[in-house]
């Protein structure tokens, strides 16, 4: 199972470099890994994804409790929660194929944000069931290009994680695989 | 005030209490060294960083402070990687400074610039690049919370040559750091003292494993508290050797690899371990599939990743381990397991006769015969620092701790050359107390150098060379797994005497056990550091032995002694 960690880091030279030497160091293996502002000044949000079946969900969090700079960790896997990645895609044309990959288009939500004589580049924003459906649909046109963001994550709700504020340390003590339904992480939120 | 960094620096190392600094210096440090000489602070010159970083483990081991070491930038700060790597392993706190090459030409490839904070990125707790002035007073005192607080361990604070020159307003902050992402305590919850009791007031076979986290805790009497009250027999790790006094008929010994028998045995045959800050390393657990089957597990643990990392585990608390069994105790039962206790007795009966101390030596030098006497020649008070390999298993079999602290040794990293600077830093912490390193002949080699540190410092430590011309821990593994095909084992080595004498020191060679007393007390006598070579025999093996990977119980056991005098010509 994929699990989406969210961690809340201070935005400090060298912290990317601490948790990406830490993954390698353990190695842990990650799916994708994000990172950018957040509200709150000198604090940067991470989104990690593990695979849980190849890395213990656990061992990730309680090594990046282990780092100074990392404020705190959440495992939003269990909560409701808007996941999103986008992706650039640039797909070949022709005047025989534009408005069948047009169609697709609107059909997954896409936005076509370039078009050449022989290309267009669509941009398509969900999760990663979609995305993925989205480039198996048009991988038969080309692809000529393509990027990817990796996935961000928010709960749903009025609450937030409050960096300022402990997670729950009960991970600590979880049997493997058991998740702790009553920790601070939910009633925060 | 105004002051230069380089002045910062050691204003806030004296006012952290720091007495002593082992070091060398260099280019993008000497402006830390020009200011050195107006503060109360000794300095060691060491004759390679990795002695200064050794040293200043062998100082915080000893002493239960942070120890420090201080570097240039390049080749001095990279040297110091082993022993920052090995106070690391062993959560051992000490605050590494090293000079780097002005903020300006950071990574333009400039003399002696090395990116150290990069490099130690994985073997320190955490480090710093410090390119102000102004920063400096701030990363030292993070740097002495960091190292000394939680799961200790080393830190690192870089500082660029520039910031040493530079000039910035200093004022000493005396409040507690706090670092927003940085929480060391943990409080255990009732609930999780709860189900941890109710299984040690279940148990019939239970039995404590304790590691360096009942002493870097100042955990020990809580230990033997708890193991007291409950009855329950204490196995030690190699780092917890000394945690609990030898003679306690509680304590069973060291478990593992080169563990005695019966604490293996009794490992596997408990219906309950209580894992007391220690983290289940491989050489104390062997094959984990077999390991400690029949045994519910119940793990005290000051760092929350240890928990369920090697051995899954019943209950985990996180916390500091006195203030956990402080809190535990209330919760236990008071209990009798003579049955059990009885039980591991009857196995300790039936091995302690194949114990080598009870060999007749014929002529020969056995090093467990070295070190059982040393350990009655000091009357068990000394501190007693090893090296790796044969002779640091010897000496955790044959010298018997009764004191938290007086064992020092390289158990995580197994860091060869660690010994001989440890135990000088050791004796800076401890000058009142007897201070022998016990090394291999290999091993001493490795640093070897700082007898020169030792003569210009006239410390007085006294070293016993376990000498049998052979890397004796690599040589016994080709022996039993590789066919005796010693392949870059033996040594040709120096003549230790000279060696001692070349540096104004010392040298006594034994060849024979009776030359042992007079040896010590010629050791003794002698006010300067004193280098004993003791020729030992050279293909002894060290038993019981469980192969790496293998299963605990599947032991090779120790020769009996009536066989081995047989054999005996």
């Amino acid at each position: 199972m994929l699990h989406t960690l969210v961690a809340y880091v201070e935005d400090k030279p060298g912290v990317l470099n601490r948790i990406a030497s830490l993954f390698r160091r353990r190695a842990f293996n990650i799916e994708s890994l994000t990172v950018g502002h957040t509200e709150q000044l000198g604090v940067s949000r991470m989104t990690i994804v593990i695979d849980g079946s190849q890395t213990s969900v656990e061992r990730v969090e309680q090594n990046l409790y282990k780092l100074v700079n990392v404020l705190r960790v959440d495992d939003v896997s269990s909560l409701p929660a808007v996941v999103r990645d986008l992706a650039l895609i640039k797909v070949k044309t022709s005047p025989q194929t534009r408005s069948e990959i047009l169609q697709l288009a609107h059909i997954f939500r896409a936005r076509i944000v370039d078009v050449s004589k022989t290309t267009v580049i669509l941009e398509v924003t969900g999760d990663e069931n979609k995305i993925e459906a989205t480039i198996e649909m048009l991988r038969p046109f080309g692809i000529v290009e393509m990027v990817r963001t990796g996935v961000v994550a928010m709960v749903r709700g009025p609450g937030r994680f409050d960096p300022a504020e402990v997670a729950a340390w009960a991970s600590a003590t979880r049997k493997p695989g058991e998740r702790d339904a009553n920790s601070n992480i939910s009633s925060s939120v | 005030m105004q002051l230069k960094g380089a002045q910062i620096i050691w204003e806030c190392l004296v006012r952290k209490g720091v007495k002593v600094v082992f070091g060398y210096p260099g280019g993008a440090i000497l402006p830390a060294y020009d200011a050195m000489l107006d503060y109360p602070i000794h300095h060691v010159l060491v004759r390679h960083e990795q002695g200064a970083t050794h040293m200043a483990d062998g100082y915080a081991r000893a002493s239960g402070t942070v120890g420090v070491a201080i570097a240039t930038s390049g080749p001095g700060a990279s040297n110091m990687v082993t022993g920052i790597a090995t106070a690391m392993m062993d959560s051992v706190p000490i605050v590494c400074i090293t000079g780097q090459v002005g903020s300006k030409v950071i990574g333009s490839d400039a003399f002696q610039e090395i990116d150290v904070t990069g490099i130690t990125l994985p073997i320190t707790k955490h480090n710093f690049l410090v390119t102000h002035p102004e920063e400096i007073a701030q990363a030292i005192r993070e740097a002495f919370f960091i190292a000394e607080s939680g799961r200790q361990g080393p830190v690192l604070v870089d500082i660029t040559k520039d910031a040493q020159q530079a000039s910035a307003e200093f004022e000493w902050d005396d409040t507690p750091v706090r670092l927003p992402g940085y929480r060391p305590q943990h409080r255990p919850q009732s609930a999780e003292l709860q189900r941890a009791a109710d299984l040690i007031n279940n148990a019939q076979r239970p039995l404590i494993l304790a590691g360096h986290g009942i002493i870097m805790s100042s955990g020990c009497g809580e230990v033997l508290a708890f193991a007291e009250r409950t009855d329950t027999p204490i196995a030690l790790t190699l780092l917890g050797l000394g945690g609990v006094p030898a003679s306690h008929p509680l304590n069973l010994g060291m478990m593992g690899m080169h563990g005695e028998a019966w604490v293996n045995s009794a490992i596997q045959q408990a219906d309950l371990l209580l894992a007391f800050g220690m983290r289940f390393d491989d050489r104390v657990t062997g094959n984990l599939q077999t390991y400690a089957v029949n045994a519910k597990k119940i793990h005290i643990e000051i760092d929350p990743s240890e928990i369920n990392k090697n051995v899954n585990v019943d209950v985990g608390i996180v916390g500091d381990l006195r203030e956990t069994l402080l809190e535990l105790l209330p919760y236990v039962a008071e209990r009798k397991h003579a049955e059990w206790r009885a039980h591991i007795d009857g196995m300790k009966g039936e091995v302690a006769v194949r114990d080598i101390q009870y060999l007749p030596d014929s002529g020969h030098l056995y090093a467990a015969h070295v070190i059982n006497d040393l350990w009655r020649l000091t009357k068990g008070q000394a501190i007693v620092v090893t090296d790796v390999g044969q002779h640091q298993m010897w000496e955790a079999q044959y010298y018997k701790h009764e004191q938290p602290r007086t064992l020092i040794t390289s158990g995580g990293l197994g860091t060869m050359g660690f010994a001989f600077p440890a135990a000088m830093g050791a004796k800076f912490a401890r000058p009142d107390t007897e201070v022998w390193a016990i090394v291999g002949d290999g091993g001493f080699q490795m640093t070897a150098a700082e007898l020169a540190t030792a003569a210009q410092e006239k410390i007085k430590i006294n070293v016993a060379i376990i000498n049998n011309g052979y890397l004796g821990m690599v040589r016994q593994w080709q022996e039993f797994f590789y066919e005796r095909r010693y392949a870059a084992t033996p040594l040709r080595n120096p003549d230790f005497v000279k060696l001692a004498e070349a540096h104004g020191l010392v040298g006594i060679r034994v060849t024979k056990r009776a030359e042992i007393p007079s040896a010590y007390e010629a050791a003794l006598a002698e006010p300067g550091t004193v280098l004993v070579d003791f020729r030992v025999e050279q293909e002894d093996s060290v038993f019981p032995m469980v192969p790496a990977g293998a299963d605990l119980h599947a032991m090779i056991r120790r020769p009996s002694p009536l066989a081995e005098t047989a054999a005996d010509p």
